[in-house]
């Protein structure tokens, strides 16, 4: 039989806050983590957008030293301060490193590290670029900079899925505590790619948001005026174990991670299967492999970029999945409010999942000023947070990514 | 103009400070850069790059590995500053 297996410490390092608690309570208050950026790019680049949500510039110097920070691009900067933060709250400051393992995700790696360095060549010459140029910009450099901390012997592995990365990276520790690969699987995302080159890509797309003189309400899943996504950057933690490794140390247990599921659209490299078909497959699929119901789940974590294309199939794929029990089900898109983790969306998203089945709250989705008329049948939560069910219930968190991916965990509460 | 012992010295525990965050009066001429000073190869290729440009010398590859205390590198430099 397949051993249960549990969340036991989260960490989080995002625009909203420095740990999982303060992003949490900024969720739990609908704020904003978009702002206008303090930077020249828009004069210099002539780009059209000059907001993101971005992290607290503070963050990395107030918790990490100098020389370490120096060795590690963004990516790794938050990945490491979360996984920090996640293995502090599990209580875990000693593990067997033989059965410690990590399962992490990147979207984009280590894009600033790449870029500074070809300045670097351009304008001082080869002998300018840091040696460890490589092994920073690698997609697995925060993976191995959260594997070499924690002594983690028994496999570090990096998904790399686009924006739904870190939603595979958890199915994937899933897996491996389920097989009994390893006891404690440090699972989770990061990204840190808001760099005028991925701007300007993603808006010559016509991918973001242009809503350049209200950054705060540009991010906007649902809404009718939507129009585009809001890049953001961090990082996610959650710390994965069988429920008896966590009980027989008398762990806090935040929720079950009941299985995942994943899918293929094989349709187009960034747009999604309209009908969102192949969403809905690997929502089944998450489900089915966890044993549940549709009326069973009463809390969708969205992956709702706020795109015009990208939130409508996603909707009516959950409509056909949870049927006639589709109004029990409360649908949160937080990327209102985060923006846009793109390879960190799903562990945070997760994150917020987790802690929503255990205080009971579904966070709120803002800036649905006129809800979409094409958005039907799901209950969206709006503005201000919502009350879960007591009593046992499930949730799925989705993320969907360029290139057709499509990853999906179900949670149970405890 | 070229640079005095102590301008070295001094500089160089400029340099040996932003790349390891050492206090700067720790990078005494005695010290050994691996055994003492903690400083790994890669590191010291950063610190020697850094010396390079501060002081208009050259340092190639193959001496690095000559240059086992803070008053190797600033002989070395000294020497390369009059060459």
């Amino acid at each position: 039989m397949t051993p249960k297996v549990v969340v036991t410490g989260i960490g989080a390092v995002t625009p909203l806050g420095a740990t999982a608690d303060a992003t949490w309570q900024a969720i739990l208050a609908g704020k904003s983590g978009v702002h206008t950026m303090d930077n020249d790019w828009s004069e210099k680049y002539g780009l059209a957008v000059d907001f993101a949500a971005q992290v607290d510039p503070q963050v990395v110097p107030e918790n990490l030293k100098r020389v370490q920070a120096k060795r590690l691009d963004p990516s790794s900067q938050f990945a490491l301060i979360s996984a920090r933060e996640a293995m502090a709250d599990a209580g875990l400051e000693e593990t067997d490193p033989d059965r410690t393992a990590v399962s992490w995700a990147t979207g984009i790696g280590g894009v600033w590290t790449l870029l500074d360095a070809w300045d670097t060549l351009q304008e001082e010459g080869p002998r300018r670029v840091m040696p460890l140029t490589v092994p920073m910009l690698m997609p697995n450099g925060p993976a191995a900079a959260i594997g070499m901390e924690f002594k983690a012997r028994a496999g570090v592995q990096t998904m790399v899925s686009a924006c739904a990365s870190s939603t595979e990276s958890l199915g994937h520790a899933y897996d491996v505590v389920a097989n009994g690969h390893a006891d404690i699987v440090i699972a989770g995302g990061s990204e840190a790619a808001i760099h005028p080159i991925t701007i300007a890509s993603f808006n010559s797309m016509q991918a973001l948001s242009r809503r350049t003189d209200s950054p705060e309400t540009a991010s906007r899943p649902y809404d009718v005026d939507r129009d585009g996504f809001v890049m953001g950057e961090g990082a996610g933690t959650l710390i994965l174990e069988t429920e008896e490794h966590a009980k027989a140390r008398g762990a806090k247990i935040y929720a079950e991670v009941s299985s995942w599921g994943i899918s293929n659209d094989a349709y187009h490299i960034t747009g999604g299967e309209p009908g969102g078909q192949y969403a809905l497959r690997a929502m089944q699929s998450a489900i089915d492999n966890a044993e549940l119901s549709p009326a069973d789940i009463k809390h969708v974590n969205a992956h709702a970029t706020s795109t015009p294309v990208g939130d409508i199939p996603e909707s009516l794929a959950i409509s056909q999945l949870l049927g006639s029990h589709v109004g029990d089900a409360l649908v949160s898109a937080t990327k209102s409010m985060t923006g846009h983790l793109l390879g960190g969306t799903g562990a945070v998203e997760s994150i917020l999942t987790v802690k929503a089945l255990q205080t009971r709250t579904a966070p709120p989705t803002i800036n649905i000023d006129e809800l979409d008329p094409e958005v039907v049948g799901i209950n969206i939560v709006r503005d201000t947070p919502a009350e879960l069910p007591s009593g046992d219930i499930a949730a799925i968190s989705n993320s969907f990514g360029f290139g057709g991916h499509n990853a999906v965990v179900a949670f149970k509460s405890v | 103009m070229a640079f005095t012992e102590a301008e070295v010295l001094a500089g160089l525990a400029e340099i040996v400070n932003e790349e390891t965050g050492l206090a700067v009066e720790t990078v005494e001429a005695s010290k050994s850069f691996t055994d003492d000073l903690d400083i790994d190869s890669i590191s010291m290729m950063t610190i020697v790059v850094n010396a390079e440009k501060k002081f208009g010398v050259k340092i190639p590859d193959d001496d690095v590995k000559d240059l086992v205390t803070v008053q190797d590198a600033v002989d070395y430099i000294n020497k390369a500053q009059e060459a």
